[in-house]
Order: structure tokens, then sequence, then C-alpha cells
């Protein structure tokens, strides 16, 4: 039990590693229409990114990518990711609490 | 040694030789609670509560030029625009109003009009825009009459401005003067001069709106933006391209551009501009006596180390617009990269997305987007190829989500 609590108090001093800067720092350009960390208020025309499965985000946004879904603007920035950065998004807004 | 100096050694000495003492927090203070300063103050805390962030702001509380123009149209509201500092407070921001007036980056210090001197280890300077009054003769004491406004910074122009246009007799002329490129939100004009046309539409049908653009042409989605004005307002709406206003007379109501002089019943003349005062008076202007240019990883100047720039005060990276978008971009580059800088690590280049809707009608909107990453071979942000774009057509759907993005970005920047 200290073993675990030392690790949350660690945790809380260093709450990000280093692969996950890279999920957040591409997730925070998103925040303008999807919201801090993914959350939008109830009803907002967008969806909620945050807790959404990590493959269903990935799935989508190369699905926009590719033109195999349609948007009215999501097809234009999904155009500038690659599917490494995708896959970082995708990974940093599964793990975010909805 | 001064007394501050010597309390910061005796802090960093007991730091040193006592390994249970708490370390002093670092501090950033940033000035300016815009799109750029409020999302750079709230980020820091979001990313490392251990920086202890100030923010100095004149103004109660942040009102927005986004959704501005449709106050103008009577299509929203001063208080629909208006957000409280509150939600910074509760990051644990220390909101501080005050003015800053001057910095010393050598004892890194900013000096506030009324509260002294405060100290940083990082500096952020998010000051919008001011004017060059001087290239439109007569425009700052007729506006200081009340009698021509800009209404280019979002709340008392703003409101005084809709009383104007409420006032107008129906028949009459709105004038709306747009400075050469770049200035401040470059769809933002072309969306004024549609939702005042809107207005005069709905209240006022026998008047008109002239728009007398210094650019050759309209500078932001432009074929958008005439569809709407021919299908919408047509014999309401006249669009002249290369008619830049050098000088106003309020006496005649009368706008001077460098071949003719053309008169109207409201005008509103939008100055050139430059990076806000204190950027001028902390010496971080670099180009053209009016802008700062910064390293596009960290947002620090490229001309005073330790003070990072953002927003529209910057020497805008290329096909980068002067947006709220962009600002709020900025701040979580610098917020990003002042974090690992305080570590003592390098900065990652982030890659940032701007997206800015622009109302044509009450209802509908057309959008532009743009993703920018990182080019080291270039030395600045450029848009990633292939990305990007605009509206198909204009749209209800389009102005659902213009809404979406504003309540959204106002939140993500003070909530």
């Amino acid at each position: 039990m200290r073993v675990f609590f030392l690790a949350a108090a660690v945790l809380a001093a260093f709450p990000v590693a280093a692969q996950d800067i890279q999920g957040r720092n591409l997730a925070a350009a998103c925040a303008i229409c999807h919201g801090t960390d993914g959350r939008v208020p109830a009803g907002a025309p967008v969806i909620p990114l945050a807790g959404l499965p990590r493959d269903h985000i990935a799935t989508q946004m190369r699905a926009f990518r590719d033109g195999k879904r349609p948007a009215t603007v999501m097809h234009q920035i999904a155009k500038g990711y690659t599917d490494p950065q995708i896959d970082a998004l995708a990974t940093w807004f599964a793990a975010q609490k909805r | 040694m001064k007394r501050r100096d010597f309390l910061k050694l005796a802090a960093a000495v007991s730091v040193a030789g006592c390994a249970t003492a708490v370390p002093s927090k670092a501090r950033v203070v940033v000035i300016g609670g815009g799109f750029g300063g409020a999302t750079a103050a709230k980020y820091i805390r979001l990313w490392d509560p251990s920086i202890d962030v100030v923010l100095v702001e004149r103004e109660s509380s942040f009102t927005s030029c986004p959704i501005s123009n449709l106050v103008l149209g009577g299509f929203s509201s001063m208080q629909e625009i208006t957000t409280g500092y509150e939600g910074l407070r509760r990051h644990g921001v220390q909101v501080v109003r005050d003015n800053a007036v001057a910095v010393d980056a050598a004892k890194k210090t900013v000096r506030l009009a009324r509260g002294g001197d405060i100290a940083y280890e990082r500096l952020i300077v998010s000051p919008g825009i001011d004017f060059n009054f001087g290239e439109v003769q007569g425009f700052e004491a007729a506006m200081n009459a009340g009698r021509v406004l800009h209404a280019w910074k979002a709340g008392a122009q703003t409101v005084e401005l809709r009383r104007q246009l409420e006032q107008m007799r129906d028949g009459g002329v709105y004038i709306l003067s747009i400075p050469l490129a770049p200035y401040r939100c470059p769809p933002g004009p072309y969306e004024r001069a549609s939702m005042v046309a809107a207005y005069f539409k709905q209240a006022k049908p026998r008047s008109k709106v002239l728009v007398l653009d210094a650019n050759p042409d309209v500078t932001s989605k432009a074929g958008l933006f005439k569809a709407a004005w021919k299908d919408l307002y047509p014999g309401i709406l006249e669009y002249r391209g290369n008619a830049k206003a050098i000088g106003v007379d309020a006496a005649s109501m009368t706008v001077k551009l460098e071949v003719e002089d053309v008169k109207g019943d409201v005008l509103n003349v939008v100055p050139p501009h430059r990076a806000g005062d204190i950027a001028l008076n902390a010496g971080l202007i670099t180009t053209n006596n009016r802008w700062c240019d910064i390293d596009w990883r960290t947002m620090e100047s490229k001309k005073v180390p330790g003070i990072h720039v953002l927003g529209d005060a910057t020497l805008s990276a290329p096909g980068m617009p002067k947006s709220g978008s962009m600002a709020n971009n900025h701040a979580k580059i610098a917020a990003a990269a002042i974090i690992e800088q305080l570590k003592g690590r390098a900065a990652v280049p982030l890659q940032i997305i701007n997206t800015c809707y622009s109302f044509v009608s009450q209802k509908e909107a057309i959008r532009v987007s743009s993703v920018h990453q990182w080019d080291a071979g270039q030395g600045t942000l450029i848009a990633v190829k292939g990305s990007g774009g605009i509206s198909a057509a204009r749209s209800e759907t389009e102005g659902t989500f213009a809404w979406n993005w504003a309540r959204t970005i106002w939140a993500d920047s003070l909530a």
C-alpha cells in the first residue's frame, strides 16, 4: 500500500510521460472546437473525444483523411496528420476522463 | 546587493543546502488576458501546477472580437461575448487587474501602473494590437470625439457603433474602411459588412453598406463572401478595392481616399495596426516598426530572451492569419515550451490548427482552416501540404459549428 501511495505521489508530481506529451501537445490544437482535453458541454454539435475508444478515433480520423467519411471541416484538418500522429492523438484522447 | 536579490539568493541557498525545504516556485508572468494570454496562463497551470502564474490584465472581463460583428448586426449581445476571469482563478492563476507599462528584461521585472514591480522567470506578452492612428489623418481626434469609430477591439466602441447604426436614418450610408494587410482577423471586415447589410435588409432597406478596402481584393474567403453578397445583399452592399483611407473629416462625415472623398452617415474606419503598446515599450517589435518576430518552436522573442510573444502582435508565419484560433494555439506552444525550459530541457515544436468562421447572414457561416507544422529547413511554421481549405458553400450547418467554435474556444481559453 505504501508503495502504491508513493507511486501515486510520483505520478502526481510528474503527471505526463514523454510519449504522452506528444499526444497531449497534438490534442491541444483540437481543443478550439472539441474542448479542453476533448470535453465539450452536453448538446454540443461536435463529438466529445475524451474517453472514446482509441481505435474508433483513429479509424474515423483516417476515414476523414482518406475521403471515406464526409465532413464539413474534418476532411481538411485530418489531411494535416500522419498515421503515427493520428495514433498518438487517439491514444491520448482515449485516456482522458469523459 | 538589493534586498530582493538577497532574498532570492537566500532561497536558492536554502534549497541547495536542505533536501526537505520546499523549493521556491518558478513564476511566469503573462501580460494580456485575451485569447493568447488567458490560454497560456490556463495551460501552464493545467500542464504543470508547480509553476506560479500571474496574469496582468487591464479589464475586469474578456470581450471577444469573434462574434462581436453579430452584436453590430443585432444578432448577439455584449453579454454573450463577455467572459469573466473566475475560470482562470479556479486553475490557480493569480489575476491582477492592472496595466503593464514597462519591462526590464535584464532584471526580469514588469512595471505595473498601480502595483509596482513584479518579478518573473519567464514573461509572456500577449498584447493584441494598437493602432498607427497617424496614417489616417484626423482619425484620432474624430474617434476621441466619438464621431468615427474602429470598433476593432470589442468593447465600448462595439456598443457605440451599434447605437450609431440604430440611429442612422433609413437611406443612409455606412462606410467600412479596411487597412492594408496584415491586420487582425483577415475575414473580419467582410463579415462585419455582411452583418450590417443583414441588419439594413431587415430594418432599413433603403440604406447602403459601402466597403472601402485598401487591399486590391477581398483578402480572405473572397469567392464565398462575394457569392453571399450577390445573393443576399444586392443593391445594399457595394465593395471597392484599392480604396485606401488616408484621412477622415468628422465635420463633413467624409473619408478621404488617395484620389477622391466619400461621404457617409456612419463612418467605421479601421486604421492600420501594430503590436500592442507594451510590446513597443518592451522593445519587442522587430519588423516594419509593427510586429514582433519570434521563434515558432517556443514563441520566444528573437530580440529579447526570456520573453514570449503571442497572438496578433507576432510577425505572422507564412499563410498564418492573425486570429483568435491562432493566438490560442500560440499560447499552447509557449506553455509547452516554458514548462520544458524551466526544467532545463529543450522545447518540442507543436503542430497547430487554425479555423476561422465568418457569418454572412444571421445564421449562415463560411469557414477557412489550415494546419501548421514546424519546418526546420525554413525555420518557421508552414501549412501542411494538402491540408486545410474553405467551406464548400455558406450554410446554417457551418453557422452551428461557428457558434460551437466560439463557445468552445472561450471555454478553452478562460474556463
